[in-house]
């Protein structure tokens, strides 16, 4: 029998970006809540205070922040008829675990979204065809609007102390900022990074082509900052381990260093850590969420009940936690019905390594995870898609990172993986190459999706959640399109040569290296039932006192780093649960 | 061939040694880790090479970890053939790639020449560890090319540019010979200018170089 807690306002499954900010404001409303993480408690003491953490083999090599995979993991194939194998290292993907979640080793780059993004079948519609969308491909709008999003895009960049430079504050453009950004309401908090050495390079080359480049917004602090919590931040020195890593000056927002000392003063709140979710638990009905059980650290199944249920695990998470509680109908693709799992997509990554002559210092063991200049002249529409005849786009930009000898050092092509040559190449190299990429947005199709694996298991004995994922011919044709342009851009930057990555027709997604852990959709908002898993203000459509947040509510990809669009979405989930849904908790919108 | 192999591990942080005697490997797999190490990267006018950074100790020390028990991955079964892009998909710890790997290659080595690999020529073991890249030499045990890549390979690069306290890169020397500054971690003045870095590295045990 499992131990039964005492009952909450709200239980919150998963403490890392979207569970804090969730936390904070239902905590902020009155609310008794609890949150229940399945790693440990961390914070910046001890855990990543220098010099301990900038170590590259037991962060890098090993994995140090990363979701123990021997407790759980994902299983992976490219067809609906292909038998899935374990992700069983960490590869293209790396989730986080632990208070923080993936919120304290991401790199920072703080986007937004395009307005038509969010309503890109009707937008496709009316500017070129309704026959313009390939068969397979599964666009929907996601009911949500730029506008009714813009006040939280702009709450959530004002507690990471976001460095940037506006392009379009209220329709005015402004050079030196994005000037294709959707209006903003007001200027950054803070202003843009100083640009290291590829940036730099980046930004002039494009501007010689006649592109118009903008400062990365980047969630890694230019100055010293004070957020509404009253959390503060120190400026970012660019100390080159950023991704992967926990931040050592408290420059990197997270929800440690801009949500969580706020929160921890709030009686009404409580966290418990090693607490793995297994499942939400309904009535009878199946239309009520009466909490959820899981494990504790001694392994004793506990239920904890609550009026209000928050999933906040990261995506897979999020969405197998959905499948194993028997939430809302299971996307079957024979039949193209069904919502849970449906919609799955994952960025498209180009990168392109250059080398350059030795007079041209690139350093890359400095930098910040955000920190770059980009351009969005082939972002979202853009450009005229009719001539090109594919849908989508992305960002390009020449970000510095930073990087370490152990996260691998990019050699020209035909270099010798070892022996003196290589020993060669590395000394010659090292100092003097950096990179450029272009990221770009992922369709849904009818065959990439997400459901349980019907043999492997994890630890606690639930089924692995199955990605079913491949690229398509959309998206490889835009992928060509964009790559060509990164080799423009890199000889135009003077490089003497370039190797790289672009995924092109016949390329099939390589679950080895990595590539970013921006995966989405799965369990998408949008206006219609039939088609999408939440309504628009993320409540379950079957179960209206379940929320459900994280890029799986995405409809399908876009081309802008994620965590922008998430972390807005759950201050707009949060808004209308305090404005709305509290004083009459039910479904917000009829079925 | 005698194997003697000791269950206690030295602890992983500690800078590398000149009388070093390893805990997991045996006499002939140590011959042969130190001799492929000194080919994958050599001792030249650029830089003392992986055994004089201290390499094998730094991947004898690693055994001791949990990660050379397969502790953080996934290892449960079944484990099924699939397409190199799945990723690595056997059943073989850390610990059994270099157990099985090192035995497989000595055995095909000693089978065509009549010695083990350590006792060959630099240019044939050159040789033969290009051949076991690309896949050509075969072993029922494991994929020697997987181990060669996975495991060898990478686990000499992750020695010699690793900090010191993991037992390789001996005096940053790898750091020095790229012009890594290793943990400075502090770059704010200099970020903005495409210039050479003036300073030597630092070490996580704080030594400076
Ligand atoms: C290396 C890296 C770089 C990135 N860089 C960027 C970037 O530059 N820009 C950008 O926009 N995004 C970036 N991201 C993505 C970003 O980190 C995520 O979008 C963001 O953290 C998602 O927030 P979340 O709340 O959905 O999940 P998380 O922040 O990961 O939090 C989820 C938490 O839930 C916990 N959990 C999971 N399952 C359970 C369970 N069953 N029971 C209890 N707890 C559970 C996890 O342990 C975790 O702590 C990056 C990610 C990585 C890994
Ligand atoms: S680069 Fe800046 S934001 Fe990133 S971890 Fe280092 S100091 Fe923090």
């Amino acid at each position: 029998m499992a131990v039964v807690n005492k009952p909450v306002d709200v239980v919150i499954v998963g403490f890392g970006w979207t569970g804090a900010i969730m936390a904070m404001e239902l905590a902020d409303a009155g609310l008794q809540v609890v949150a229940l993480e399945r790693g440990d408690d961390a914070n910046t003491e001890p855990n990543w205070a220098y010099p301990k953490v900038v170590d590259e083999i037991a962060q890098s090599a090993r994995n140090g922040l990363l979701q123990n995979l021997s407790k759980t993991t994902v299983t992976l194939r490219h067809g609906k008829d292909d038998t899935a194998v374990p992700y069983r290292q960490i590869g293209s993907f790396k989730p986080g675990q632990g208070v923080g979640g993936a919120g304290i080793h991401w790199s920072g780059v703080h986007s937004r979204v395009m307005p038509e993004e969010l309503r890109l079948k009707s937008h496709v519609t009316e500017r070129y065809s309704a026959k313009f969308i390939p068969k397979d491909m599964q666009l929907q709008d996601w009911g949500v609007s730029y506008d009714e999003l813009e006040p939280h895009f702009d709450r959530f960049e004002y507690v990471c102390g976001t460095s940037g430079q506006a392009g379009n504050i209220q329709g005015r453009k402004i050079e030196g900022g994005n000037v294709f950004e959707a209006p903003r309401s007001r200027d950054f908090p803070l202003p843009p990074l100083a640009d290291p050495p590829t940036s730099a390079l980046f930004a002039k080359a494009v501007r010689e082509l006649g592109y118009k480049p903008y400062a990365l917004p980047a969630a890694n602090a230019s100055r010293p900052y004070v957020n509404s919590y009253g959390c503060q931040l120190g400026p970012c020195n660019f100390c080159g381990f950023c991704s992967d890593y926990g931040c050592i000056n408290y420059s990197k927002a997270s929800p440690q260093t801009t949500i969580l000392p706020a929160l921890y003063r709030k009686p009404n709140f409580s966290l418990r850590t090693n607490a793995h979710v297994l499942k939400v638990n309904t009535d009878s009905t199946g239309k009520k969420a009466t909490g959820v059980t899981y494990v504790d650290a001694a392994g004793r199944e506990i239920e904890q009940p609550a009026s209000m249920v928050v999933l906040a695990a990261f995506h897979l998470h999020n969405v197998r936690l959905m499948l194993s509680s028997n939430i809302g109908k299971p996307y079957d693709p024979e039949t193209g019905e069904g919502v849970v799992g449906r919609n799955f997509c994952y960025q498209v990554l180009n990168s392109v390594n250059l080398f350059f002559d030795k007079n041209t210092y690139i350093n890359q063991f400095m930098g910040a995870g955000g920190v770059g200049q980009a351009i969005d002249e082939f972002y979202g529409d853009n450009f005229d898609h009719g001539p090109l005849n594919f849908i989508g786009g992305g960002v390009i930009w020449g970000r510095q990172t930073g990087n370490g000898p152990v996260r691998g050092i990019p050699l020209p092509q035909g270099t010798p993986g070892w022996g003196s040559a290589w020993k060669q190449a590395v000394k010659d190299n090292y100092l003097h190459s950096g990179r450029i990429e272009a990221q770009l947005s992922n369709m849904a199709y009818r065959g990439c999706f997400l459901d349980l694996d019907p043999t492997y298991k994890d630890a606690y004995g639930s089924p692995l959640l199955r990605m079913t994922l491949n690229w398509q011919d959309n998206d490889q044709r835009l992928s060509e399109y964009v790559g060509g342009k990164l080799q423009d851009i890199g000889h135009a930057m003077g490089a003497k040569s370039m190797s790289g990555r672009i995924i092109k027709r016949g390329t099939d997604w390589d679950t080895r290296a990595y590539q970013s852990t921006h995966i989405n959709g799965g369990t998408a908002m949008g206006t219609d039932p039939k088609t999408s898993v939440l309504n628009k203000y993320l409540q379950s459509w079957d179960v209206p006192n379940l929320f459900v947040l994280g890029a799986n509510v995405f409809a399908h990809g876009i081309g802008y780093n994620p965590t922008g669009m998430v972390g807005a979405l759950a201050f707009w989930a949060a808004h209308n649960i305090r404005s709305t849904y509290l004083k009459n908790p039910g479904p917000m919108v009829a079925k | 061939m005698a194997a003697s192999t000791s269950e206690v591990a030295p602890p992983t942080a500690t800078p590398a040694s000149n009388d070093y005697a390893p805990s997991f490997f045996t006499p002939a797999e140590w011959a042969f880790l130190n001799a492929a190490c000194a080919r994958l990267i050599p001792n030249d006018d650029n830089g003392p090479g992986a055994v004089e950074l201290g390499v094998p100790q730094f991947i004898d020390r690693q055994m001791g970890t949990p990660w050379a028990e397969g502790a953080l991955w996934y290892m449960q079964g079944p484990f099924l053939e699939a397409k190199a892009e799945f990723g690595y998909q056997s059943a073989l710890t850390p610990k059994q790639q270099y157990r099985l790997g090192i035995k497989a290659i000595d055995e095909a080595v000693q089978a065509a020449t009549g010695k083990p690999f350590a006792a060959l020529p630099p240019t044939e073991q050159d040789a033969w560890l290009k051949r076991i890249e690309k896949g050509e030499v075969k072993s029922d045990a494991l994929s020697l090319k997987s181990f060669f890549g996975s495991f060898l390979l990478k686990n000499t690069m992750e020695g010699a540019f690793g900090d010191p306290l993991y037992g390789g890169n001996k005096d940053m020397a790898a750091w020095k010979m790229i012009g890594h500054p290793g943990v400075r971690a502090d770059y704010l003045e200099f970020v903005a200018e495409a210039k050479p870095y003036p300073y030597g590295p630092v070490s996580l045990h704080g030594k400076r170089g």
